[in-house]
This record gives structure tokens, C-alpha cells and sequence, in this order.
């Protein structure tokens, strides 16, 4: 589809899309959002992108491959940090009290294991995104291919 | 017409069950309700302490209850291996 008024206006706003989707995640443990909200946002960016340009242009900045290690390695943080925990002589998923140092409530660095969880989260709900949504548009190419 | 009336009882029947639990839920907002125990209390004095994040719900979240977000990205995982499982068979 060729139309220089979205893809224009793409242009424009996809920067801010992206920086506010990446703020919702990093300040998930100082403010509203957290991982999933933000993780939400920033596949939203992408997936417009690829509908405003075309499919091979948003596989160019972030392709199938790369989404999928994403996905995975999101989901790997998450629980590695709960094995992390078990290593440092705690429960699975112990934060304070497995000696994960939490600093100064209210910095951007703060709150131990929870900050990196929700990276982990935002990272693999953004991949999550991305992933479903070239899987199903290129379902479709295939089938005319076949065809 | 038979079916239609058994179908007919039998939501009738759900539509009571729902009706009486509904009648018998605590009000909202009462203090004096079984839900206003000493946990939301624990999550929302100590949590700061605890977990030093400021938003309580992140802290709920990812920390209090991190095993059960583990199991929301676990069933959001396999959603997605199935999707494209199924999506790239053909």
C-alpha cells in the first residue's frame, strides 16, 4: 500500500513511540506500566512500521530470526534470575533477600531482580508482538505462493 | 422445542447460581471485609523496604509473586510456539 500520508506520519511519531514504550519499561518499578504495557507499545511501533511500509522493510530492521531469540531470551532473563537467586542460597525468585542489591528506592537503578524482570518481560511481549504478527501476514504470502 | 426448554432450565439454573453469589459477596469498599487482611496491608507498608521499587504493584508482581508472572510469560511462550507452529506447517 502506497501512501505518503502514514507513512509520513509513521516517520514522525515511530521515535516517540519507541522511546515511550522503552520508558514505560525501564521505569516499571518507579512508575504506571511495567513490562507488559511496554512491551506492548513497543511491538505496536514496530507492527506499524511494518504496515505503513511493507513487510520486507520492517523485516530488514528486525528479522524473524532476531524476534525469535528475543522472545526466548526474554523469557530466559526471567527465569534465570529465579535460578540466579537459587545459586545465591534463596528461593527461586528471591530478590532482597538473596543479596541482589535493591539501592536507592526511587533511582532508575534500583529495586534488585525486579527492574531486570521487567526488561526480561517487556523485551519478550514486545518480541511476542512482532513475531505473531510477520507469522500471520507471511502465512498469507505463503498461501498465494502456493497458489 | 424439547431442547429449547432444557436449554432454557439449565440457564436458568446457572442464572440463580450466579444471581445468589452475587447477593452474597461482601460490599465494596467495607473495611470490615475478609479481603482487607494482613496481606494487602504487608504489600502496602513493607514493600518499599522489601523490594525497593516504588510502584507496589510492580513489586507485587515481579517480586511477591514473580513465579506466577513466570507463569503468565510461560503461557504467553506457548501460545506463540503454537501459533507459529501452526501457522508454518502449511
Amino acid at each position: 500500500m502506497e501512501d505518503i500520508i502514514v507513512r509520513y506520519v509513521t516517520r514522525i511519531i515511530l521515535p516517540f513511540v519507541q522511546l515511550y514504550g522503552l520508558y514505560v519499561v525501564l521505569h516499571g518499578h518507579l512508575s504506571p506500566g511495567g513490562g507488559f504495557s511496554g512491551g506492548a507499545i513497543i511491538g505496536a511501533s514496530m507492527i506499524l512500521y511494518a504496515l505503513a511500509f511493507n513487510l520486507s522493510a520492517g523485516s530488514k530492521k528486525l528479522s524473524h530470526d532476531v524476534s525469535s531469540a528475543l522472545e526466548s531470551g526474554g523469557a530466559l532473563l526471567f527465569a534465570g534470575m529465579g535460578i540466579f537467586a537459587i545459586l545465591l542460597g534463596t528461593n527461586f525468585l528471591g530478590n532482597k533477600v538473596a543479596g541482589i542489591p535493591i539501592g536507592t528506592p526511587g533511582n532508575l537503578f534500583s529495586s534488585g531482580a525486579i527492574m531486570i524482570i521487567t526488561f526480561g518481560v517487556g523485551v519478550k511481549v514486545a518480541s511476542t508482538m512482532i513475531t505473531l504478527f510477520y507469522s500471520l501476514i507471511e502465512g498469507e504470502d505463503h498461501s498465494h505462493d502456493h497458489d | 422445542m424439547m431442547r429449547k426448554l432444557l436449554v432454557f432450565i439449565f440457564l436458568a439454573v446457572i442464572a440463580v447460581a450466579l444471581v445468589a453469589t452475587v447477593l452474597e459477596m461482601p460490599p465494596i469498599g467495607d473495611p470490615m471485609n475478609i479481603t482487607n487482611n494482613e496481606v494487602p496491608q504487608r504489600y502496602l507498608e513493607d514493600s518499599l523496604q522489601e523490594t525497593g521499587a516504588l510502584n507496589v504493584i510492580a513489586s507485587i508482581i515481579t517480586d511477591y509473586r514473580a513465579f506466577d508472572t513466570l507463569g503468565e510469560a510461560t503461557v504467553l511462550f506457548v501460545a506463540i510456539a503454537a501459533a507459529i507452529s501452526n501457522l508454518k506447517a502449511h
